[in-house]
């Protein structure tokens, strides 16, 4: 079997039983990214320490060490993952060459389980996109078709996946921004309940609405990962106080009598006939399984898009504040300080950033607080409770993860709206604060795939992933593009 | 769904003008030349007509939600513990000098 099918588990045994050295696991996906990075474009920067490092596990292994469980596997971040001893960039210009003297809670965890860090992925500057376009080095194109973005904003973490140039890899998901790209791209991605992973070490976009996540080939690596990472971290008042557990027990396939929710006003207007299709079929694969599948609505669908634009526009505008050209980071000549914060924000930011950053300023300034600011909170109120009364009667929602397939390179970039549109069926899950994933369900006419969307309720990442893993075992969409294999 | 018209056909009203622009600008320390404020003031005003739609909504006796899960606030003994070090801190400075970060002088 080729390492490149191999699930996290029989990495580790592989290692365990010497079949290979972590060397040689680190290798082959370094020898990948030479041969199609170029192309991909997943990598704003490669990690010349990694085989090093695996050189030193192999070593410590061959001593008959103690090692943790997953020692000597590679894995890759996403660019606004703070990592120590290299870059994180966020994919934009003003933090071009930043090297953070500490390492984020999530990676430091990664760390602890002895993973080797590949590199860093590109990514919409700071993670405000949804095409991987707004990147300021790197425009990560879709490994099924590089004229096609591979959506948005973690499209080097989903690319990478996909493209085979790590065997998984974390992102971040503040409205789809993990899900949507894992859809685009054919992989599984997950956001985790708000709270579930901490967010020290997570670059700010939307704090309210941030959440780190694996995106990986299967159900089982997501389980995996998130069974490391999802643990409560003193250095992140929002993390949430609960038990770290291992999400691989949930995976049993068994899904026998679990109610599934089918939102009605997901399936409306807009949505492109070829997901639809594959979608459709995907509900009527989990009945097959024996899940209850029943009609329900979320009757506030319709107001998540602009609640969501003016909740994490607000909130990036201020978190974005911390950019001044001082302590990090860009730094343009002036003559006085006032000059040095316009000249510093107005070289370093991308367009996307500046709008978000204009808007959420608007909203939250004097005389217009109330009339979006507060509003949108109000609404937020409306599209949580929806969630709320639908979790009473169903144990998890099924829908679209985004409304079409992968679209071509700066078919979009013109008109904000229908960008922000792709994610449109998934910005509600981080309203609501639930977990949710997409696995690939199927393929266009043009063979790009497709993604269905799980959607669980507080906590219930064990459920998702199991009905996750279960499809993934009654059908074959999970696969590497045909170019891509060695 | 929501089903858009084409931004162009848009007849969006001018919430915001030129002279809004620039002082959202001033408040967020961006600069924006002539050409870039009428973009960005068109595709503010373009974002806002489509935002206005939660005006819809009666939500005269809803609560704002700020944050989804019900955490309480989290509180820690008072301790000291090991922080960065002065030369860490500095160490992305763009100037720096005497374990201070330097600036453009600010005060004549």
């Amino acid at each position: 079997m080729s390492i490149l099918n191999k699930n996290i588990k029989e990495l580790a045994d592989g290692l365990a039983s010497k079949e290979f050295s972590s060397a040689e696991l680190t290798q082959f996906y370094l020898d990948r990214i030479e041969k199609y990075d170029d192309e991909v474009k997943a990598y704003n920067y490669v990690n010349e320490n990694a085989i090093n490092q695996a050189k030193a596990i192999d070593e410590k292994r061959s001593k008959g060490e103690d090692l943790p469980q997953f020692a000597g596997i590679p894995v890759a971040l996403k660019d606004l993952l703070i990592t120590k001893d290299m870059p994180t960039t966020c994919s934009s210009k003003f933090l071009e060459g930043f090297k953070p003297p500490y390492v984020g809670t999530a990676v430091s965890l990664l760390e602890e389980s002895g993973f080797i860090n590949l590199g860093k992925l590109s990514m919409d500057e700071f993670a405000m996109g949804s095409s991987n376009e707004n990147a300021a080095f790197k425009q990560t194109r879709n490994p099924w078709d590089t004229e096609k973005v591979p959506g948005g904003s973690s499209g080097g973490s989903a690319a990478a996946v996909a493209a085979g140039l790590a065997p998984f890899t974390l992102g971040s998901d503040t409205g789809g921004s993990i899900r949507q790209p894992a859809s685009l791209c054919g992989v599984v991605g997950m956001k985790p309940t708000y709270g579930r992973v901490s967010r020290f070490g997570l670059v700010a976009f939307a704090s309210s609405l941030d959440q780190i996540g694996p995106l990986a080939k299967s159900a089982y690596d997501s389980a995996a990962l998130l069974s490391v990472i999802g643990k409560h971290d003193a250095k992140d008042s929002t993390s949430a106080n609960v038990e770290q557990k291992d999400y691989t027990k949930d995976l049993t396939g068994y899904v026998k009598g679990i109610k599934i929710g089918v939102p009605k006003e997901y399936f409306a207007d807009g949505l492109s006939p070829d997901v639809k299709t594959a979608v459709d079929n995907a509900v009527k694969k989990y009945a097959d399984l024996g899940c209850k599948l029943i009609d329900i609505s979320l009757p506030h669908t319709d107001y998540a898009l602009a609640t969501y634009y003016i909740l994490a526009t607000a909130e990036a505008s201020s978190n974005l504040g911390r950019y001044d050209g001082i302590r990090y980071g860009r730094r343009a000549e002036a003559d006085n300080l006032r000059d040095l914060y316009f000249n510093s924000r107005t070289e370093g930011f991308g367009d996307e950033v500046k709008r978000r950053i204009m808007l959420g300023t608007y909203v939250l300034s004097a005389g217009y607080y109330d009339a979006y600011y507060i509003k949108a909170q109000k609404v937020r109120t409306l599209i949580k409770q929806d969630f709320v009364e639908a979790y009473k009667k169903v144990d998890a929602i099924i829908c679209p993860t985004s409304p079409t397939t992968a679209f071509k390179a700066g078919a979009k970039t013109e008109d904000p709206i229908q960008m922000y549109l792709s994610d449109v069926y998934t910005l509600s899950l981080n309203l609501f604060g639930g977990c949710g994933l997409s696995v690939p369900c199927g393929f266009d006419s043009d063979g790009m795939p497709i993604g269905v969307q799980l959607m669980g309720n507080y906590f219930d990442e064990g459920l998702i992933l199991n009905l996750a893993h279960a499809f993934e075992q009654a059908t074959d969409f999970s696969r590497i593009p045909e170019k891509l294999k060695i | 769904m929501p089903v858009l018209s084409e931004s162009e056909d848009n007849n969006v009203s001018e919430t915001i003008s030129i002279n809004d622009v620039k002082h959202i600008a001033t408040l967020a320390r961006l600069k924006f030349d002539d050409t870039a404020a009428e973009k960005i003031k068109d595709d503010l005003n373009s974002i806002l007509g489509y935002v206005d739609k939660l005006n819809e909504l009666n939500t005269d006796d809803v609560e704002p939600t700020s944050h989804t899960l019900d955490i309480c606030t989290v509180t820690r003994a008072d301790e000291v513990k090991p922080s960065l070090s002065n030369e860490d801190a500095l160490s992305n400075a763009p100037s720096s000098g005497n374990a201070h970060f330097k600036v453009p002088k600010v005060i004549e």
